[in-house]
């Protein structure tokens, strides 16, 4: 099988991205970004805070609208039914809301959709599944309160999974996660990746991920500066203890030049 | 057990265990949402529509002049509840948009119905509960309403789940998001309104979250923390509605005060509980 990242992507691209712009509460924080995923390919997006990764993703995703620009999915206009076949796992410290909910819960709620309130009658053992690729399918009846940072974050991934998507995007999902939680999530992307599933990953360090990435894509101002292939593994940075940047749900106010691509790149 | 054979005992245990029932359900969404004080700032509003249809009702001569009380809080409260969910969805201060509608709506409940010719006698049935009063027409309304609640809130629980748990997320499958939102900021009014009967607008919000908190400390699952809600919020005005037979009490206030009991003994037996086990 041809490497998909190769140039001629004989394949429809599975994301097509093209010039976005995207303000916020009035201030502009991407200025015309474009970018291109194709079937099994797996692309980090990589920046500082502020470089505007996660509004990026979110805008990808519908959850902020785009001022200017496009967004292509599965060669077609992204339609609601079209979103169906994505997986998104928003950045989050916890997957607990105000009500106790178990795993079986959180991730089922993954299975809903445009015109689908209920869930399917396999929605159990889908969620088993999911949860299965990831190693915590024994936690399937936990609170997820209780569980570790690194486990609800798994517990996001699986929601995100039990809809078998075609396209994955994950926005910081190694924030803060213990090694164990890496290690199982970076075999979860190479099983993905076999089966042809298109991931697009914010992240701060490559760390654990580096061999499963085909190309990182460098924001930084709300711009690509810098697209191709990933920077060398730079495997030590996958140490967690990054926490204190990661703590904020939308990402501060501009703090330009800090790109975390320490090492040589 | 001779007091069952009054017909008035039993609207009362009918009217107390809808309410009790099909408050929770709603309660839990909000709990989720950490929006528990929703239901207080639409109860106010709901004060104001009170007054409003008070003063619709005497304009127009009807015989009993708070007959247009109930329908002028129901849509009081349904066009307070929309907007409260449109602020928050246009990313509005949700605490500073609510304490606004609480001011507003009881300093307006109030003007309107001293205009209307009304009493503070009147206004009290309103702030603390009437349940001693309810009719066979209200017993038919409460569980209309609480029908609806009910058929709503658990049918449509699997993506009211979805939405309460993580906006982003739903938004992103292309759950319609905002649909869902406005059906749980408007059967919480619908709720408001028919739990008033029982506790009043200012203890109103009491019975949709009291049960949750409770039951919040007995499970680790969603569904079951709604059911056993339910279960709570039953039992509690049941019981409060039952004392008050007897007793010279104010019912809404008793309810209200077994349940903050209820929650403390179970938050002590529950820690007490996990420290044995330790």
């Amino acid at each position: 099988m041809p490497e998909s990242r190769e140039p001629d992507r004989v394949a429809s691209p599975v994301l097509t991205a093209r010039d976005v712009r995207v303000s916020l509460n009035g201030r502009p924080i991407l200025h015309g970004v474009g970018i291109d995923v194709s079937p099994g390919e797996v692309v980090a997006l990589m920046g500082g805070n502020g470089s505007g990764k996660s509004t990026l993703v979110r805008a990808l995703v519908g959850a902020v609208p785009l001022a200017e620009g496009s967004v292509t999915l599965f060669d077609a206009p992204a339609t609601a039914s079209a979103r169906a076949r994505v997986g998104y796992v928003p950045q989050r410290m916890s997957a607990a809301g105000g009500v106790a909910a178990t795993v079986d819960e959180v991730v089922r709620s993954g299975l809903l959709g445009h015109r689908r309130l209920r869930g399917p009658r396999d929605a159990h053992v889908r969620a088993k599944q999911a949860l299965d690729l990831l190693g915590i399918e024994d936690l399937l009846w936990r609170d997820v309160s209780r569980l570790s940072g690194g486990q609800q974050q798994r517990v996001l991934v699986a929601r995100a999974l039990v809809r078998r998507p075609d396209l994955l995007i994950l926005d910081e999902p190694m924030a803060g996660v213990d090694l164990h939680s890496q290690v199982a999530f970076a075999h979860a992307l190479g099983h993905l990746k076999e089966k042809g599933v298109a991931v697009i990953i914010v992240l701060h360090e490559l760390g654990a991920l580096a061999r499963h990435i085909d190309r990182s894509v460098v924001l930084e101002g709300g711009r690509v500066i810098h697209e191709g292939a990933p920077p060398e593994d730079l495997g030590v940075h996958a140490i967690p203890g990054h926490e204190h940047e990661h703590a904020h749900a939308d990402p501060p106010p501009l703090a330009r030049g800090d790109i975390v691509l320490e090492g040589p790149a | 057990m001779s007091l069952l054979a009054d017909p008035l005992v039993q609207r009362m245990l009918l009217v107390g265990l809808l309410v009790g029932a099909a408050a929770p359900i709603v309660g839990t969404y909000l709990v989720q949402r950490r929006m528990a004080l929703l239901g207080d700032g639409i109860g106010h509003v709901a004060l104001a529509g009170v007054a409003a249809g008070w003063l619709a009702g005497s304009a127009a001569g009807l015989a009993q002049r708070d007959a247009l009380a109930v329908p002028g809080a129901v849509l009081f409260a349904v066009v307070g509840a929309v907007i409260i969910e449109r602020m928050r969805a246009r990313g509005a201060a949700a605490d500073v948009v609510m304490a606004i509608l609480f001011y507003g709506g009881i300093a307006t409940g109030v003007l309107l119905i001293g205009a209307a010719g009304g009493s503070n006698a009147n206004l009290l049935g309103y702030l603390f509960g009437s349940i001693s009063s309810v009719g066979w027409v209200d017993v038919w309304i409460t569980a209309a309403l609480a029908i609806v609640i009910m058929g709503v809130g658990l049918g449509l629980r699997g993506a009211l789940f979805a939405v309460t748990h993580d906006q982003e997320f739903a938004r992103s499958t292309g759950l319609p998001v905002e649909v869902l939102n406005m059906i749980v900021a408007v059967l919480a009014a619908v709720t408001i309104t028919v739990a008033m009967r029982v506790v009043g607008v200012l203890l109103v919000s009491a019975l949709m979250i009291l049960p949750v908190a409770i039951a919040q400390r007995l499970t680790a699952s969603f569904s079951r923390t709604m059911y056993v809600a339910m279960g709570i919020g039953a039992a509690l005005t049941l019981t409060g509605i039952w004392i008050t037979l007897t007793q010279n009490l104010q019912p809404g206030a008793l309810i209200v005060v077994l349940g903050v009991g209820a929650y403390v003994l179970v938050t002590l037996v529950v820690a007490a509980r996990e420290s044995i086990r330790r």
